[in-house]
This record gives C-alpha cells, sequence and structure tokens, in this order.
C-alpha cells in the first residue's frame, strides 16, 4: 500500500487547524501588545519603588 | 489501522472552525462591541488605545463565551426553533460537551484578562454578567416564566456598563443610564420578534408572552415598555451623558419607535397575517437602528465634549 503524505484527516481539518493556530497567534501578539504598554507605562512598578521614584523626584526639584 | 479509521462517520461530519466562532454568536457579539465600546469611549477617562482595544476584545469574547453556553444548554429548544436549528450544537457540527468545554474556558479566559489588561471592577463585572445571562436566564427564567426577557435583558445591558468601568474603574450614573437604556429596549425588541415568529416558541415550550398571555397582550405589553423606554430616552438627553445632539436623534427615533408600537397595538392577528407581519417586521428593524443610534450619538456627545475642552485649550 502506497504511503500518502497527508491522511484525509489532514485535508479535512486544514482550516480548523489554521483557525486555531492563527487565533494562537494572534492571542501571543495580544499579551505581548499588553505587556509592553504595561511595562513602558510603569504600571507593574511595585508602590514602594512608585513613591522612592517619586520622593526622588520631589527631592531633586527642593534642591533646584 | 490508524486510529483515525476507527469511526468514520463521526469524522465525516469534522466541525470546522466557523462553526466554533458561530458558537460565539458572532451577531449578538457585534452588539456587545459596540455598546462596550460607546461605554469606553463616552467615559471621563484616558485609556491607553491598546488598552481599549484588549478591554473590548476581551469583553466580546466574554460575550462569546456566554453565548458558547447558551447554545450547550439550550441545544433540544434550539433544534425545534427554525430560526436556531442550524446552529452548530442542534445541527450536530459540534458537541455539547464541546460547546460547554469552550464556553468556560473562554468565560475564564476573558474575565482574568480583562482584569489584567484594565482593572477588577470591570472583569468582576464580565464574570457577573456571564454568570446572569447563562445561570439566570438561560437556565432558571428562560423556560419559566414569561417574564424572561424583561429581566434576562439585563444581561445584554451590561456591556457599555463594562467599557465605562474599564475606562474609569468604576460605575457612574452615566453607565447606569446606558443599561437602562439597552435594558428597556429589549422587551419590545424581542415581543416584536416573537410576534412575526409565530410558531417557533410555542413548539420549543418557551413560555414566551405570546405563549403565555396571548398575542393582544404582548402588542399591549410592546406599547407600555416603548412609551417608559421613550420616557428614559429622552429623559437621558438632560443628564451629562445627553445634549442636544443626543436629544435631537432622541426625538425624531422615539416618534419613529413609539408609532411603530402604537400601529402593533392597533393591530389584530387578522390584519397581520394578511400583509404577513409587516408592521411587526419593520418595528424590529427600526429597533436595531434606534439602538445603534442612540449609542452612536452618546459617542458623538462625548466626542464634542471632548473638542470642547481641546479647543479650550488652545
Amino acid at each position: 500500500m502506497a504511503l500518502k503524505p497527508t491522511h484525509d484527516l489532514h485535508d479535512r481539518r486544514y482550516g480548523r487547524n489554521l483557525g486555531v493556530g492563527l487565533t494562537l497567534a494572534a492571542f501571543i501578539a495580544v499579551i505581548f501588545g499588553l505587556t509592553v504598554v504595561k511595562v513602558t507605562r510603569g504600571d507593574f512598578e511595585s508602590p514602594r519603588a512608585a513613591t522612592s521614584a517619586s520622593g526622588t523626584a520631589a527631592e531633586t526639584e527642593d534642591t533646584q | 489501522m490508524s486510529d483515525a479509521s476507527l469511526n468514520p462517520t463521526d469524522l465525516e461530519s469534522d466541525a470546522q472552525f466557523g462553526d466554533y466562532f458561530a458558537l460565539l454568536k458572532p451577531r449578538v457579539m457585534t452588539l456587545v462591541v459596540f455598546t462596550a465600546l460607546v461605554g469606553l469611549l463616552a467615559a471621563p477617562a484616558e485609556i491607553h488605545p491598546f488598552v481599549a482595544f484588549c478591554a473590548i476584545l476581551f469583553i466580546a469574547v466574554g460575550g462569546g463565551a456566554s453565548g458558547a453556553l447558551n447554545m450547550w444548554w439550550d441545544a433540544d429548544i434550539d433544534a425545534v426553533m427554525r430560526r436556531t436549528a442550524k446552529r452548530p450544537v442542534p445541527s450536530g457540527r459540534v458537541t455539547g460537551q464541546e460547546a460547554l468545554s469552550i464556553g468556560l474556558a473562554l468565560s475564564g479566559f476573558s474575565v482574568v484578562f480583562l482584569g489584567l489588561a484594565t482593572n477588577w471592577v470591570a472583569a468582576g463585572l464580565l464574570a457577573f454578567t456571564i454568570f446572569f445571562y447563562v445561570v439566570i436566564y438561560t437556565m432558571w427564567l428562560k423556560r419559566w416564566t414569561p417574564q424572561n426577557i424583561v429581566i434576562g435583558g439585563a444581561a445584554g445591558a451590561f456591556p457599555p456598563m463594562i467599557g465605562w468601568a474599564a475606562a474609569t474603574g468604576g460605575i457612574s450614573v452615566e453607565s447606569l443610564l446606558m443599561f437602562s437604556l439597552t435594558f428597556l429596549w429589549t422587551p419590545p425588541h424581542f415581543w416584536a420578534l416573537a410576534l412575526f415568529m409565530r410558531k417557533d416558541y410555542d413548539n420549543a415550550g418557551v413560555p414566551m408572552l405570546t405563549v403565555t398571555h396571548g398575542r393582544p397582550a404582548t402588542r399591549r405589553h410592546v406599547l407600555i415598555y416603548t412609551v417608559l423606554l421613550a420616557a428614559l430616552a429622552l429623559a437621558t438627553g438632560f443628564t451629562s451623558a445627553g445634549g442636544p445632539l443626543y436629544l435631537s436623534v432622541a426625538i425624531v427615533l422615539n416618534v419613529m419607535f413609539l408609532k411603530g408600537a402604537w400601529e402593533i397595538w392597533q393591530r389584530d392577528e387578522h390584519m397581520a397575517e394578511t400583509d404577513n407581519y409587516a408592521v411587526e417586521k419593520s418595528f424590529f428593524k427600526l429597533s436595531l437602528l434606534y439602538l445603534f443610534l442612540h449609542f452612536g450619538a452618546l459617542l458623538a456627545e462625548a466626542a464634542v465634549d471632548r473638542a470642547g475642552i481641546l479647543w479650550a485649550g488652545f
């Protein structure tokens, strides 16, 4: 019996697999984009870091 | 022998990606996306455009998840209604178990990611909306009381509140007004549909008002709820959410809507059958336009306000 490179099952499920693959790729892109936005805006800074950052800024202003 | 040949009849009807997407009720999702977007953009808060996009995406996925859970639970009655018989579960393209799994997975996913992307007030509202639509409406009210549409309509009314909460982190009078607008719009919209879909709900045994109280009572209820809706829609024009632009749109649309409801009330079944429910069908179409234009006007008012602030800044 000759070996077929793809089973009939693969042909039937091609569209479905492609859709799931593209959805997962889009999901990764969304999460990556969201992470970039959150990190660049400083949303993930700890409260202590944010306080010390603002304290440093205030000290800098005082000395000027 | 491969496992693929074990059950060839099942594999002949492999569900395609579109079948799974159809589980999410894409047409309902457009309403969810639009009203949530208006809530989000009309809110007096700055939100990063990509975060806003993610918020709308997760709200849409949450709405879709509740649609999948609704199709899982209602497969038996969907199968006997002409309008719903071709849905993926009753038509056999997707199994009920798959619909349940997808619905549960996407529910959890959408709530958690909305919380992470925006805030937990918005995520909590989305979780409550899914719970309300699936458990309160689908599992409980729909097969129990003719008021199913009235109370269950709350589920469809939450998206603008979620959008607002995603931007502001809270609830306000304006977001409650947007909720109320959709909440009061739902009964006349669905009862008009029930009037011209005739036998569908009868066959399924769903206690729609047309089945339990008859068609004349349904026509009366359409008029009563339209009057209440018009009062609310016009009153909204005098709040901080409204303005002259919204009020102009609301006056025109509500006069048209009241006229349609009045005509529905004036008609009996003989008149409706004569013209194949032309008035009921045009009222249903108008109801779709009604909601889209009201929310569009609210969005325009918010845009005008923002432009005014920007202009004042120069």
